[in-house]
């Protein structure tokens, strides 16, 4: 490269650099009142139904109640990490960073949740788990705090409900992952406290194609029923190939967390999804008037998308980062937004919540639920049974 | 235990379907397209798509899923593959794989990246049980409509292969080119048809799977081994090789995760590697043929 062109092009970098320079003085000057929150979610990728879902719950929030909050103009960003934890991570480092957010939100998936927590404990960035659900996820970073739920949550209700129900003997099924492993124990440790036997507990490999040899082994076991965590999505090829293998006429009921019968997807499930018993935070169907109130909106927002249970935790994480900043009367300040987003108890679609100070985790009840045909003809979880306010079993230690 | 064996089966006869057109290519046409999962996809997503939207009965999209992964498969041999035949492996690999990618990003792109449902007419979700006892026979009525389709299907290539002038002028043309060529054989013509039949049996058997092992973005990724693996053990030569590790493959995976669960997922490629260290050629091999 000859000298000339050498110094043009320095000259060059030289001037585009003393322009963003004054540019970024007048965006500095707007950013004094706004206020940021970076969303990280898996919008591709194998979890793209639960960043679609927090996405749209995020934005109708807003919608609702307005983009001003003490004074400052909330301004809402939104990444697509791929449902890979790196990215997450590399995403919230520039969003913390270059963005200056306020508060980070989302988490797809755990990894994603824990490799951000590093950044968010040292920037002191309050950072809101929207569905991530190993329990051990809060502990990550003192500035972690969730508004989804928890599976031992999830499974320790039905460990608790099976048996008083005739289900005395059952066969553990679940992916072999975090969530999936948390699953399996919590609901076995309950389950054999509260008299239960469990004849034998299957981890099935993430990636696995076909279900068929787990189904038939758990048939030949003869239980009263099979428990079933696997990822959302896997749930209806796993209830399909239960009935398809007739052990429903067999007598073996399939229980499990409300995973399985994901509101996303349970209305395409068809006819073999009828009378599957699972425990979760949320349906769409729960009976009370703020939540008729959430459902229509978010439907009529979303060309008829039903919300489900990632959807609630993506509205509940909004209210939580505006009451907070209200609270603050509109200061930014991290530790400060923290220590309000502790303790907050609230009314959500879901029923009451109340965020733990101490594990800055969500209490809520925990229904079991029948799926159903509702009266519009589409399947629905319907609940008709709670447990009242449950902590997250895996932090009782 | 029979049942074990029957779920086998079907599983095994599935693979066969979805990766005996990667057998013909990589073993007659000796082009490695690791891009054959994509064609799988591609007929898994039509037969679901009808299904869903159009309401076209299951039956009627087999044939379509066939014929629309067939004409893909023609119109990218045409246009993308010809030119990559006499280029080295290494090229050939990439080229592919690149192509997997892309197409599983668009498939994410157009239709999204959930699992897919497909819902199956009433009369193939039943089940049969024969038998009683430790000698119990249950057949899912879907797996046993795989098991005839596919062993139909078998049957046929196999006829076409040994019996018929076009088997004859294939096998020619891949033992030597220009010899066919100067014999009047239209090799083009013959690798191209070759390479639809192979794309459309793929189309076919991930139509037939999307029920059984689930349709998603990452299909041809996810069973990308499994394709190498029975073309691998099979040896690339004649239909009976993938065939036979097709089905030993299918009822190895079935039976071990029935019978040792945790070991599961491991028993496939222990498999695998004591058989290729037993016949590095896998383990049926035609004489003769130029390598």
């Amino acid at each position: 490269m000859n000298k000339h062109r050498c110094l043009r092009l320095l000259a060059l970098c030289a001037a585009v650099a003393l322009a963003s320079l004054s540019t970024l003085d007048q965006v500095a000057a707007a950013e004094e009142n706004s206020f940021k929150i970076g969303l990280i979610l898996p919008m591709t990728g194998q979890q793209a139904s639960t960043g679609r879902q927090i996405e749209a719950a995020a934005r109708l929030y807003m919608a609702q109640n307005g983009d001003t909050v003490a004074g400052k103009k909330i301004q809402l960003i939104v990444k697509d990490d791929t449902t890979v934890a790196d990215v997450t991570k590399r995403l919230a480092q520039e969003l913390v960073v270059s963005d200056k957010v306020n508060v980070l939100a989302g988490f797809g998936i755990t990894p994603s949740a824990l490799a951000t927590a590093s950044i968010a404990t040292q920037s002191k960035t309050p950072s809101i788990v929207m569905a991530a659900a190993t329990s051990s996820v809060t502990e990550a970073s003192p500035y972690f705090v969730r508004t989804s739920f928890t599976v031992p949550q999830a499974s320790v209700s039905m460990a608790d409900w099976a048996p008083k129900n005739g289900l005395k003997k059952v066969v553990t099924l679940v992916s072999d992952y975090g969530p999936g492993i948390d699953a399996e124990k919590f609901f076995k440790d309950r389950f054999i406290f509260n008299g239960g036997l469990v004849l034998d507990s299957l981890r099935v490999p993430l990636r696995n194609p076909d279900f068929a040899p787990f189904l038939q082994k758990v048939r030949d076991l003869k239980p009263d029923a099979l428990f079933v965590f696997v990822p959302s999505g896997a749930g209806a090829a796993v209830m399909k190939q239960f009935l398809e293998r007739g052990m429903d006429k067999a007598g073996i009921k399939l229980i499990g967390t409300g995973d399985v019968t994901d509101d996303d997807q349970l209305n395409d499930m068809g006819d073999g999804a009828l009378g599957v018993v699972t425990s979760h935070h949320y349906s769409a169907a729960h009976t009370s008037a703020l939540n008729k109130k959430f459902v229509d909106a978010f439907m009529k927002a979303n060309k008829g998308m039903r919300p489900n249970f990632m959807a609630v935790s993506g509205y509940d994480g909004m209210r939580v980062i505006y009451e907070a900043l209200r609270a603050t009367k509109g200061n930014g300040n991290g530790d400060a937004l923290l220590a309000a987003m502790k303790g907050q108890i609230f009314e959500s679609p879901r029923g009451p919540v109340f965020i733990d100070a101490q594990t800055r985790d969500i209490v809520q009840n925990i229904y079991l639920r029948k799926v159903e045909r509702a009266k519009d003809g589409q399947l629905y979880n319907i609940e008709f049974d709670v447990i009242k306010d449950v902590k997250d079993p895996g932090k009782s230690h | 235990m029979l049942t074990i064996l029957f779920d086998g089966i079907a599983y095994g006869m599935l693979l066969f379907v979805l990766a005996v057109g990667l057998a013909v290519t990589m073993g007659l046409m000796n082009f490695i397209n690791l891009a054959h999962g994509a064609f799988a996809m591609v007929g898994g997503y039509i037969t679901i798509l009808l299904m869903q939207r159009q309401g076209v009965p299951f039956l009627v999209c087999l044939p379509l899923a066939f014929a629309g992964s067939a004409l893909l498969g023609a119109v990218l041999e045409r246009t993308l593959y010809r030119p990559l035949y006499h280029k080295p492996h290494l090229d050939q690999v990439l080229f592919s794989l690149g192509l997997t990618f892309m197409a599983a990003a668009s498939v994410d792109y157009f239709v999204g990246s959930s699992m897919q449902i497909v819902q199956l007419p009433e009369w193939l979700k039943g089940r049969t049980e024969i038998g009683s006892g430790d000698w119990v026979l249950g057949m899912g009525h879907y797996r046993l409509f795989i098991i005839v389709i596919c062993g139909a299907l078998t049957l046929a290539l196999q006829y076409v292969l040994a019996k018929t002038r076009f088997g004859s002028r294939l096998r020619a043309s891949v033992d030597d080119q220009r010899v066919a060529a100067g014999l009047g054989i239209n090799v083009n013509a013959v690798f191209l048809s070759t390479f639809a039949v192979g794309s459309g049996l793929a189309g076919l058997g991930g139509a037939l799977g999307a029920d059984v092992l689930g349709m998603d973005p990452g299909f041809p990724l996810k069973f990308m081994i499994y394709f190498l693996i029975v073309v691998a053990v099979g040896g690339t030569s004649s239909i009976t090789g993938p065939l036979l590790a097709a089905l030993l493959l299918g009822i190895a995976d079935v039976a071990g995760k029935y019978y040792i669960p945790k070991l599961g997922a491991f028993i496939v490629y222990s498999l695998m590697i004591v058989i290729l260290v037993w016949r590095p050629q896998g383990l049926f091999v035609r004489k003769g043929g130029r390598s």
